[in-house]
């Protein structure tokens, strides 16, 4: 198990609105929890991961996403057990699409 | 003027004869008990004959591989093997235990590693990995085989054959033997009195056996729709609303993976809901997917023309003959070679997936320690510069290749791969493990099963990137890492040039094709489980005992 915090400057979220829980711990998979955050142009990120030594893929992936998406004033807690890239970016995205209640 | 040489200008014929005289004298009829099979062999295989043993991508003439590898090397050896498929151990029992030294086939997925080994110790020869069609065709050249060992399903007295729904590669086989003075040796699982059709008459048939059991048949085509992820869901919205709706793709064939099994559970729902039944998939170059059965059911389907059948389908397909091509009798009849060739010349599109990609877009199945080979992809994934008839997707494949006074079309080759593999294995890669195998090999050319010259387009869960458009290596270097992700080829991407591409319709992202991610879930599936496609089949489809867990 590996424990990782990031931090990446992001435009505002649109719209707060209750946190939102997304996907399932499982093989492969990937659950996330986005709430509403101290800082409105930041968004911090912690993970709990089963794999180790991915560190420099998740601040990609994650730095990509904060980049991609308005997701500042959010605080986004990850529990992974070995997804791939493509399963955190769909998850995310899935993820914060929730938060916004339905915004796109 | 010189005097003609004297030569025997029937010596085929000569030996043919022979070969059936020593089957003869053994007391051996046209119909062989299958506990005289080895004495048969023996006596009508010679050292250093072409063999062609019948394995495809399903059927397998394993009672006859077995004992020809039971067979005694001091008496049959130097044989030179023409096959399809190396699916069975017996199949390369056959190089371990001194019998076959040279291979030319097209396939060896679950015999890939042994076969690299073989290789490695020098202990069997491969003349070339074919494409099915290249093989069938070199069946009629300089590879036609002495003696044939086909699978079929049933014998009548005479030695006519019933092919059953699994006909493959047989015809083929047997027509290039037969009529080159060859042997045709035939397994079967039952003896009928009167057959339900003739699918090879009994003149070109020598002998027949009644196998102990009936044959294998690899159910190569089923995908438990349990498995597919969200990911590959997405990247099936994609595909359909970038592709399919966009160039009006109505003739078409898939590959095997769960991202196709993805695509064609999605057209009942998400391509329904485009509006595009009757206007996509109407036609298909096809084995009989059972992930296909909702897309059937919800009248997408017109016609599928299979290359072989699929193990559990029989009753389905006999009951949809609309749909699939049956005989007078009920069942299908599949035939590789001309599947293959609709797959090749009149088909608008593959979409198929691959285990690496360079980034000049060529792919490759291959990996270190496996030779694989790669069946029929090559065909299908090409551009035929010999099709001369258009049709709209084509057509508009075409010019955006070379501009609107293009003068032929584009047959569109998608390539449909997640950025990384199981274990966080990138599919995009600098340099194709082909080319190790190569040396690995001592081949001529590296094994790659798609040339990137072909490749119009790749989805990836980042996006579709359209090779047509691009003017320059350069600019298709880009397109290609501007949708792996993030794999150290993807993270290597210039930035600004991506945002170019992109800015040109070059590269799309889910949102640019206003495609909402949350959309993507597996509830999006017409069918979730293989008891839901039992369920859209009316019962009809009986899928095998692995796949059922009710």
């Amino acid at each position: 198990m590996e424990t990782l915090d990031f931090r990446f400057a992001s435009k505002p979220v649109s719209r707060v609105a209750d946190p939102a829980l997304c996907g399932v711990v499982g093989s492969g998979n990937l659950e996330i929890l986005i709430k509403t955050g101290s800082e409105p142009a930041a968004c911090r990120v912690s993970i709990k991961t089963s794999a180790r030594g991915f560190g420099d893929t998740w601040q990609a992936v994650l730095g990509s996403f904060a980049a991609g998406h308005a997701a500042g004033g959010t605080e986004i807690a990850i529990n992974d057990m070995g997804a791939t890239p493509a399963v955190v970016t769909l998850r995310l995205a899935q993820a914060l699409a929730e938060y916004q209640g339905g915004a796109q | 003027m010189n005097a003609p040489l004297s030569r025997n200008w029937d010596s085929l014929r000569q030996s043919r004869r022979r070969r059936l005289e020593r089957a003869a004298g053994l007391g051996l009829g046209k119909a062989i008990p299958a506990e005289r099979i080895i004495d048969l062999l023996e006596a009508v295989i010679q050292p250093g004959d072409r063999v062609c043993l019948e394995g495809n991508n399903q059927k397998q003439a394993d009672f006859l591989a077995e004992s020809l590898a039971d067979c005694d090397p001091a008496r049959i050896n130097q044989l030179q093997m023409v096959q399809s498929v190396l699916a069975l151990p017996s199949h390369v029992d056959l190089f371990e235990r001194g019998l076959a030294n040279r291979l030319d086939f097209s396939f060896s997925g679950p015999q890939g590693a042994r076969l690299a080994k073989l290789v490695q110790e020098q202990r069997i020869e491969i003349g070339a990995i074919h494409t099915y069609l290249e093989l069938f065709g070199r069946y009629f050249m300089d590879l036609t085989p002495n003696v044939a060992l086909i699978a079929a399903q049933a014998a009548d007295a005479d030695g006519n054959l019933y092919l059953g729904p699994n006909t493959e590669d047989t015809p083929a086989i047997v027509e290039a033997t037969a009529f080159k003075g060859g042997i045709v040796i035939a397994q079967v699982n039952e003896r009928l009195d009167k057959l339900p059709r003739v699918d090879v008459p009994a003149d070109w048939v020598d002998f027949t056996v009644l196998a102990p059991k009936p044959n294998y048949i690899e159910p190569l085509f089923t995908r438990d729709p349990a498995q597919i992820t969200e990911v590959q869901v997405l990247m099936a919205m994609m595909a359909i609303k970038g592709i399919y709706a966009e160039y009006g793709v109505t003739r078409l064939n898939h590959g095997i993976g769960f991202d196709t099994a993805a695509i064609e559970l999605l057209l009942p729902t998400y391509a329904a809901d485009l509006g595009l039944k009757g206007k996509i998939c109407t036609h298909w170059a096809l084995n009989p997917h059972p992930t296909l059965i909702p897309a059937i059911e919800s009248g997408f389907v017109e016609s599928v023309h299979c290359f072989g059948s699929e193990v559990g389908m029989d009753a389905y397909i006999s009951a949809r003959s609309d749909v699939f091509f049956t005989g007078a009798d009920g069942s299908m009849r599949s035939n590789r070679a001309f599947s293959q060739t609709a797959g090749l010349y009149a088909c608008d599109m593959f979409i198929g997936s691959t285990l690496q990609m360079d980034l000049a877009g060529n792919s490759s199945t291959a990996t270190l320690g496996r030779i694989t080979g790669f069946g029929g992809a090559p065909n299908m994934g090409s551009d035929p510069h010999g099709r001369r008839h258009a049709s709209p997707a084509w057509l508009k494949a075409g010019r955006e290749a070379a501009g609107p006074n293009a003068i032929r079309g584009r047959k569109l080759v998608v390539q449909m791969v997640e950025t990384f593999r199981e274990h966080m294995a990138p599919v995009f890669v600098e340099e194709l493990d082909a080319w190790k195998l190569q040396k690995m090999m001592g081949a001529e050319l590296p094994p790659i099963m798609i040339y990137g010259d072909d490749v119009s387009h790749i989805v990836t869960e980042e996006g579709i990137a359209n090779l047509l458009l691009c003017r320059s290596p350069e600019e298709r270097e880009q397109a290609i890492r501007g949708v792996a992700g993030f794999t150290p080829v993807g993270m290597a991407r210039d930035k600004a040039m991506v945002e170019n591409l992109r800015d040109r319709g070059i590269i799309r992202r889910a949102e640019d094709l206003g495609i909402d991610p949350r959309q993507a879930t597996r509830d999006l599936l017409a069918a979730r489980s293989v008891k839901d496609l039992v369920r859209w089949s009316g019962g009809l489809y009986a899928p095998p005992s692995r796949f059922r867990n009710w």
